[in-house]
Order: C-alpha cells, then sequence, then structure tokens
C-alpha cells in the first residue's frame, strides 16, 4: 500500500486524532496526537492489510520551538511503510513507550532520552545509553553547550594554527 | 555427588564484568553477566564507549564534508556508510547518478562486503579458539583492501563515494586484476568450508546456539544476514533495489538449519559463507558489463538541498542501514540519523543470553557480527 493510503485510512479511523498528512517531498509523513500514539500503533500493527511488523527506525528531532519522535514503521509481509510523526513541547517532552508493541523500540527510545531527552513513559529501562550516567544535558538539543571539562578531561584543544594565526583578526 | 552432600551444596550468583577491553567483543563494548556456574542469568550490554556523536557532526560539518566522517561510523565496511549518505543527500536534492558511477559504487560496496564477511569469518574461528581460518581470512581480505587501496587511495576509511557519485574511476588495468581475484575467490571459500566451517568442532560450538525465531528477529529489529539466517528471505539490494541491482542476477540466501534450528549462531555464520559467493557473481556481472560515460553528476560545491527529509536504505554488510536526514535548506543538515544493523543486534543479546553459557556469549557476539564503533556511532 502506498504510504499516503495508508495515512487516508488511518484518518479515516482515527478522525481528530490524526492531525495532518504532510506530502512535501521526497517522504511524505503523517502527524498523529501524542495521546492516541498507542492505539493508533496498535492498529497499525494488528490491522491484517496493513500489519506494520517492524519500527525498523525511531528518532527524535529538536526544532527550537518543539521536538518530535519519528517512527519509521514497515511491513515485511505487504512490504510497504509509513512515517508517523509526533509533536511535544520542548520543556520536559514526554509521551508513552510504544516498547509493548515493537520490541526494538526499548533501545532507540533510550537513545532519543540520552541525546534528545524525551521521556518515555512506561519504559521497562529508561537509563541513558551512549552518553556517560553523570553527562549533563542532552547533545542533540539545538541549545547543547559543551562542557569545557569532565571529571578533569578538558574536552578542547588548542589548535597550532589558531594559535598562528592570532595576530590577524579574530573570528566573530 | 550423592544425595547426602546436596544440602549443604550452596551455588552463589556471580556477577561478572566482560570488557570494555575484551578480545572478543570486537571494538569496545562491555557486558555485566550474573552467571550461576558457567550459565548466566543474563548479560546486560554497555555501550557508548565509542561513541563519538557524528551525528552531532553533521550537523556542523556540511553535506560535502560530513562523507568523510561517515567512514567512521562502521570501519569495517565503510563503502556502505558512503553510499548511505550520498543516497540520502541525492534523494533530498533530486540529484542522479550517471550510471557508470553506480555500477562504480556496487563494485566497491561488494568488495568491501567480502571484505567485511572474511573478517567475520575470521573473528569466528578466533573467537571460539581457533586462530588458524583468521590468519587465512585475512590473508585474502588483505588482497582487497590492495584493490581498494589502487581505486581510492585508502584501506579502511575509503571516502571514495561522493554525493553524485564516486570520486575517481577504476584505474586501468583494475578491472583485470579484480575478474582474476574472484577467480581465486571462489575455491578458497570452499577450502574454509572444508577446513573450517564444516569441521566437528566448529558446528558442535556454533549449532543450536541461541537460535532467533522470525518474529522475534523482525520484532527486535534485526536486519541483513542476521535476519537471512531466521528465514525471512528480504535484502534490500533486491526487494527495494537501489543503485544499479536490479541489472544484477542473484539469490538471497536464508538460513535452512541444515545443522540444527534454523536462526542459530550456525546459520548466521553460513550465511556470511553464501553471501560471499553472492558478491563475487554480482561483482563478475558489473565488471563484465560496466557502461562508458561519467562516474560523477556536476554537483554544486555550495550544496543546499530544498528543506525536506528522507529516509533511505542500504543494504550493509550488517544489514539494512537507515540514513534519515531532514534538511532546513540551509548548507548544514539540520538532523542526521543512522539506524544500524550493530544496534539492533545488540539490543537482542539482554534477552537470548539467559541460560546461555558464558562461552556461548561470545559465540553469539560474533554470529550477530557486531561491531562497536555501528553501535555508538
Amino acid at each position: 500500500m502506498e504510504p499516503l493510503r495508508i495515512y487516508e485510512r488511518l484518518k479515516e479511523r482515527f478522525g481528530e486524532r490524526v492531525l495532518e498528512t504532510i506530502e512535501k517531498k521526497p517522504d511524505p509523513f503523517v502527524l498523529v496526537d501524542p495521546d492516541a500514539l498507542i492505539e493508533i500503533c496498535r492498529y497499525l500493527r494488528e490491522d491484517p492489510e496493513l500489519a506494520m511488523d517492524c519500527l525498523s527506525n525511531e528518532t527524535g528531532v529538536d526544532y527550537k520551538d518543539h521536538v518530535e519522535v519519528v517512527y519509521h514503521l514497515f511491513s515485511y509481509g505487504h512490504r510497504h511503510g509509513a512515517v508517523l510523526k509526533i509533536k511535544l513541547p520542548r520543556e520536559e517532552p514526554r509521551v508513552a513507550t510504544v516498547e509493548g508493541i515493537w520490541k526494538s523500540a526499548n533501545w532507540m527510545e533510550r537513545e532519543i532520552f540520552d541525546l534528545v531527552g524525551v521521556n518515555f513513559e512506561g519504559h521497562s529501562d529508561l537509563r541513558r545509553i551512549l552518553m556517560p550516567e553523570d553527562w549533563p544535558g542532552h547533545p542533540l538539543r539545538k541549545d547543547f553547550v559543551e562542557p569545557q571539562e569532565y571529571h578533569g578531561i578538558s574536552t578542547v584543544r588548542e589548535s597550532p594554527i589558531v594559535r598562528l594565526d592570532s595576530h590577524k583578526k579574530k573570528p566573530a | 555427588m550423592s544425595d547426602a552432600t546436596e544440602p549443604t551444596l550452596r551455588t552463589e550468583e556471580m556477577t561478572l564484568n566482560m570488557g570494555p577491553q575484551h578480545p572478543s567483543t570486537h571494538g569496545v563494548l562491555r557486558f555485566v553477566i550474573r552467571a550461576d556456574g558457567e550459565v548466566m542469568r543474563e548479560a546486560v550490554p554497555d555501550v557508548g564507549y565509542l561513541h563519538r556523536s557524528i551525528e552531532k557532526i553533521a550537523e556542523k560539518v556540511g553535506y560535502h564534508g560530513f562523507m568523510p566522517y561517515t567512514d567512521r561510523v562502521d570501519y569495517v565496511c565503510a563503502m556502505f556508510t558512503n553510499q548511505g549518505w550520498g543516497m540520502a543527500c541525492e534523494k533530498l536534492a533530486g540529484i542522479e547518478v550517471p550510471r557508470r558511477g553506480e555500477y562504480c559504487r556496487v563494485i566497491s560496496t561488494e568488495f568491501n562486503r567480502i571484505a567485511s564477511h572474511l573478517l567475520t569469518v575470521g573473528l569466528m574461528g578466533m573467537d571460539i579458539g581457533a586462530m588458524t581460518p583468521f590468519l587465512h581470512a585475512l590473508r585474502e581480505r588483505e588482497m582487497i583492501n590492495d584493490l581498494i587501496e589502487e581505486l581510492c587511495g585508502a584501506r579502511l576509511t575509503f571516502n571514495y563515494m561522493r554525493i553524485g557519485g564516486v570520486a575517481w574511476d577504476l584505474p586501468p588495468g583494475w578491472r583485470e586484476k579484480a575478474l582474476a581475484y574472484l577467480d581465486h575467490l571462489d575455491p578458497i571459500l570452499e577450502e574454509y568450508n572444508a577446513l573450517f566451517s564444516y569441521n566437528k568442532i566448529c558446528i558442535q560450538r556454533l549449532a543450536n546456539v541461541a537460535p532467533i525465531s522470525a518474529e522475534e528477529a523482525i520484532n527486535y529489529n534485526l536486519v541483513g544476514p542476521n535476519l537471512r539466517a531466521c528465514g525471512v528471505k528480504w535484502d534490500v539490494r533486491k526487494d527495494m533495489a537501489y543503485s544499479a541491482y536490479a541489472d544484477f542476477e542473484f539469490d538471497v540466501p536464508t538460513g535452512r538449519g541444515q545443522w540444527g534450528t534454523i536462526g542459530d549462531s550456525m546459520d548466521r555464520y553460513m550465511m556470511r559463507i553464501y553471501e560471499m559467493k553472492e558478491s563475487a557473481k554480482i561483482l563478475r556481472q558489473a565488471l563484465t558489463r560496466m557502461p562508458d560515460g561519467p562516474v560523477l553528476a556536476k554537483v554544486v560545491r555550495n550544496f543546499r538541498p530544498p528543506a525536506g527529509e528522507c529516509q533511505v536504505r542500504v543494504e550493509s554488510a550488517r544489514g539494512d542501514q537507515g540514513w534519515y536526514v531532514v534538511s532546513d535548506g540551509s548548507g548544514y543538515p539540520w538532523r542526521v540519523h543512522v539506524r544500524t544493523g550493530s544496534f539492533a543486534a545488540m539490543g537482542i543479546i539482554q534477552k537470548l543470553s539467559r541460560g546461555l553459557m558464558i562461552a556461548d556469549l561470545v559465540v553469539l557476539i560474533a554470529s550477530l557480527d557486531v561491531i562497536a564503533p555501528e553501535i555508538d556511532r
């Protein structure tokens, strides 16, 4: 089934709770209500004509005024895919976990929690995965400022080239 | 042991640390193992030791500038990460790669796939205590490294591809060398099978260890050879043919479980041997049928794809690699995410480890072909 046809089906079935279908090239996607996420995902997985048995990718994106979580779904049986998105507020974003529907969400949600700072409610093991446990902030947030040092280890190194150029005008 | 001693015999659960520097964990990664004797209750993976924030770097260096960094996502098969990034940018900007450029991509990636699988096969031998297969496999891998070095000047982090094609055409005389190598490879693979794969010790160590069912594999998002070993016939090259793959005839081998259960470690190991043969098949067709023409499309230096987002999927040596790129219309990508095969494979280890012997954990990691830089990025 074509992605746009899948989004139409979702719209017919869930009405208001499917917010918007965006037909932007190259990949169109559908924006859904975060509160209806679990219900929609369960439908996508269990409906025999859709049968999205694989959550192939889950990503968090920071857009400065809001945070998005993107779900790339795929069906091995029907060989079609869909892209689902939810918009969350930037302050304390939280959404229900889809771990109960697709097991692969476990690690991907840990990564989003670690790097983008989205809280997944009901997640079985929500810990940092790539960064150290005591790392400040979430590195893939656009306003993240890298700390100058971590446990006495400097994260910056002076460049000898910059030093040689220091008599020239300073970069703005 | 007699019954009389049993009430006094008490076993205690141990917590063991494996890694981060451990020869069989294929890079810097760590497991916390709770074990009762030799049997594991659970092995909890701890990753992130090789996290180099590649996705963050992408937001700072621009589209062309990110290409050398993609090599570091998976340095064992860097051609695929090059291609994934190139394809994502081309899809965003609607660039068409010249036909000869696509053929160069197929040739370089398939050679890289063989090199990567040779390493996996060799490491499997080393991990279960046989050093010789490793040396044999590396010998053949070196020859591919020589070929690729002649092609692009590097042996590991290639930076061969560009947005819109590849950097250089095949050098003079390279085609003949490549074909000669393929003639050399076919009997060598049979030799590996005779030497190692069908060896009784190898089969006993690998067969029936940690089988994965097809449903479970899909649920945990296993991809590539690991998924096909479970009996799912799915190959991005075949089913969502990208680049020039529609031009070639090749089979998609799947696990049949002739040594034990479908989807066990032996099946996963054998997938690599089968796939090397298929890659050789593709390479022969590509090398003999190569069209003439340019290898690189004209792409502006100040590359600014229109605002939008896309995901492309590339069949890398470790399976379906997904590149998700968001562009805001500027010269720097807004967000780049790589979904890699090793990341998904690590996610299933905790579940599979329950009730497994500690020595089998090593087999499980080797058979899933986990590469640490690809997990952590």
